[in-house]
């Protein structure tokens, strides 16, 4: 019985086939770009997921320079009022369990015949850990590189892959950066984009004494742009803060009520909102995906409406021979849940399809789960159920001599 | 005496109109025994095809009591109707109203369908059936590729085919030539000898002569009621069928 009806459904569809296509586009139109929207969405939250963890937890970051309402402005960090002994100092505050100075500038580097321009992060061993950032190969330096300066360096996966290419073993070579000769140590592992999209492992690492002085040549010796700190827990988070700001307020002298010249951010917090901003985003997007679900949710429905006054005489005919009211209700209600499901299922080809051209073009990250794809399949098909019920039901409740004398 | 299958008594029906409540039926009574040939003749307007939709469970009456094979169809809800329809009534109708997107085995085979009946006995039983109404031929063509009075023999194979005890038939060859009438008219006799009960509805003298009582309508009453021949002895003039229909369901 069941079977025969939904054979029935599928012999109606073929009936009216540009109709049926057109009916079904709605709802390819929407499930595709519910399924396409959900897979750019998760890919760029779990994008911005891996950006966080990779950054490392309950991170603080000083910057030079008077706060800016606007966050970070391009001149922070540039008039130096930060200095390693700020960094000495805050290592002996309660709840911190980690502190790195950083200085940082752009230079070029040469290995043999390959230049790179880069970003050389100089700082202490800290740094690594603070960042949780392990070595692939080689090892770190050390406080006694510190001390005395030396000219080594650690190297990011895109240094490497860009000026010694997959068959040179970049430890215990010797590159150029500003003319002088660094040992390479170590390669450090990938770690993928910040949150703004900038590459990390387009970075070398070396020691903060040899930037400072070999490298970035520094009006104040000891000044440093950054100073990263890590706070022991996400709980000690605002107790740290407040350490950090009357700490420094004291030892840069400032007077409360003034401009201070250092900048507190709470990185995490930052990381945070950004992965709420994310979430949302791909919420809204969804949302917007789902009104163009529910506008092939309303084809249907306006079809099925029409298709069951062209078809009253057929409906009166079959009541005549025997046909309850439910067997009605069944055939036109299987009719749009065929209709709707055929139509998901190519809306899910096409979605996924959608996703991974978008993925090879502009590289960004989709993630297409059975989940996503489950959601959208029900959703179709509740869509199916709901917008063809009532018109089956209307055909369902037409009285069989007027549906026979209808012309 | 045989049971009766059709019992009307002081049955009424008004069609609701804008200008009030409009009386077709009035006061009609008539029973019909089982394996009886009737004849509704009368003039148009007389409300013939109006009683004929409540004998066949289509239409409900305003007033009165019809009583179908022992059952008062005022009682019944409505699968019961619908299970009516589908067992124990077939329908004829004057414009054949058959499915023009199915075959003609899929027309005939379509109320097994709603009887839950299976695949292959549904087509086995439809394609007996359209051999002994002389299609055997025609098994998928489809309603436009076939005549009228062909279709007409479609659409009484599918009321054949659940094995129904009465046939109503609104003026089955209103739409048809006399020849063709005359084929349809011997088929409808052969089903009756084989003891299904049948109502026709005609506007002919000599389609009416087939059967073995005429009854005719005028205004919505029953004015003349005749029985030309007893029950179960309706003049097959010719035996076109060899095997007889009972015999193939
Ligand atoms: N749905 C309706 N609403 C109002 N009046 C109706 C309706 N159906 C039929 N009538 C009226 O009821 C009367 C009887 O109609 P019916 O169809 O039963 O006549 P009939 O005897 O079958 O006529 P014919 O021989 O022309 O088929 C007619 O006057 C018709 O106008
Ligand atoms: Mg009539």
């Amino acid at each position: 019985m069941f079977t025969a009806m939904l054979g029935e459904a599928w012999h109606a569809m073929g009936a009216n086939r540009l109709r049926t296509f057109l009916t079904m586009l709605g709802m390819v139109i929407g499930v595709s770009a519910v399924v396409l929207m959900m897979a750019i969405g998760q890919g760029a939250e779990a994008a911005v997921k891996r950006s966080i963890s990779a950054m490392g937890s309950n991170l603080f970051v000083i910057l030079s320079g008077p706060p800016t309402s606007g966050g970070a402005r391009s001149a922070t960090g540039n008039a130096p009022s930060l200095n390693v002994k700020d960094a000495n100092a805050i290592s002996d505050l309660d709840g911190v369990v980690g502190v790195a100075p950083v200085t940082m500038g752009k230079a070029q580097i040469v290995f043999g015949s390959n230049n790179w321009n880069t970003d050389i992060i100089g700082t202490t061993p800290s740094y690594l850990e603070i960042r949780g950032w392990n070595l692939s190969d080689g090892y770190a330096f050390s406080e006694s590189d510190i001390r005395s300066a030396t000219r080594v360096a650690l190297v990011g996966k895109t240094i490497v892959q860009n000026i010694f290419g997959d068959n040179i073993d970049p430890v215990g070579k010797t590159i150029r950066i500003k003319q002088s000769p660094f040992v390479i140590l170590g390669v450090l592992d990938s770690k993928g984009q910040t949150l703004d999209g900038r590459d990390q492992d387009d970075t070398i690492i070396v020691p903060l004494t040899t930037a400072q002085r070999k490298l970035f040549g520094n009006q104040l010796p000891g000044s440093v742009r950054q100073i990263i700190v890590q706070a022991e827990s996400d709980n000690t988070m605002p107790m740290v803060e407040e350490g950090l700001n009357s700490l420094l307020n004291q030892r840069h002298n400032i007077r409360e009520g003034s401009d201070s010249d250092f900048y507190v951010r709470n990185l995490t917090a930052i990381a945070n909102s950004a992965a709420e901003t994310t979430r949302t985003m791909s919420l809204l997007l969804g949302a917007i995906a789902s009104v163009s679900l529910l506008v092939g949710g309303i084809g249907i429905m306006n079809i099925m409406l029409v298709s069951v006054t062209e078809r009253t005489r057929e409906i009166g005919i079959r009541m005549a021979i025997g046909a309850r009211q439910r067997d009605i209700l069944l055939q036109f209600l299987l009719e749009a849940i065929v209709i709707s499901i055929v139509g998901c299922l190519i809306g899910i080809a096409i979605g996924v399809g959608g996703a991974i051209m978008v993925n090879i073009i502009t590289k960004a990250e989709i993630i297409i789960s059975a989940n996503s794809v489950a959601i959208a399949f029900g959703v179709a098909a509740s869509i199916g159920v709901f917008f063809g019920f009532y018109p089956a039901r209307k055909a369902a409740m037409l009285n069989p001599i007027e549906a026979l004398r209808y012309q | 005496m045989q049971k009766s299958v059709i019992e009307v008594s002081s049955l009424y029906k008004d069609y609701q109109t804008a200008a009030g409540p409009f009386p077709v039926l009035k006061d009609v009574n008539l029973h019909i025994e089982n394996g009886d040939y009737v004849a509704i003749m009368g003039p148009s307007g007389s409300g013939k095809s109006t009683f004929m939709n409540i004998l066949g469970c289509l239409d409900k009456p305003s007033k009165g009591q019809y009583v179908l094979d022992g059952h008062p169809v005022a009682n019944m809800e409505q699968n019961a109707v619908a299970q009516v329809r589908n067992k124990t009534i077939g329908f004829v109708f004057q414009g054949f109203n058959l499915l023009a997107r199915s075959s003609l085995l899929d027309n005939v085979a379509l109320p097994l369908v709603y009887a839950g009946v299976d695949k292959a006995e549904r087509h086995a039983r439809a394609k007996l059936l359209l051999e002994k109404v002389g299609l055997a031929n025609y098994l998928n063509s489809r309603p436009n590729q076939i005549s009228g009075g062909q279709q007409q023999r479609v659409a009484i194979a599918r009321a054949l085919v659940n094995k129904p005890s009465l046939i109503l038939a609104d003026e089955p060859t209103g739409n048809l030539d006399s020849v063709t009438s005359e084929e349809i008219m011997t088929l409808f006799s052969e089903l009756n000898q084989e003891g299904i009960t049948i109502v026709l509805v005609t506007h002919e003298t000599d389609i009416a002569e087939h059967a073995s009582r005429q009854v005719r309508f005028l205004d919505g009453r029953i004015v003349q009621d005749t029985r030309t021949r007893e029950i179960g002895t309706s003049n097959t003039s010719s035996k076109s069928i060899a095997i007889p229909i009972s015999e193939a369901i």
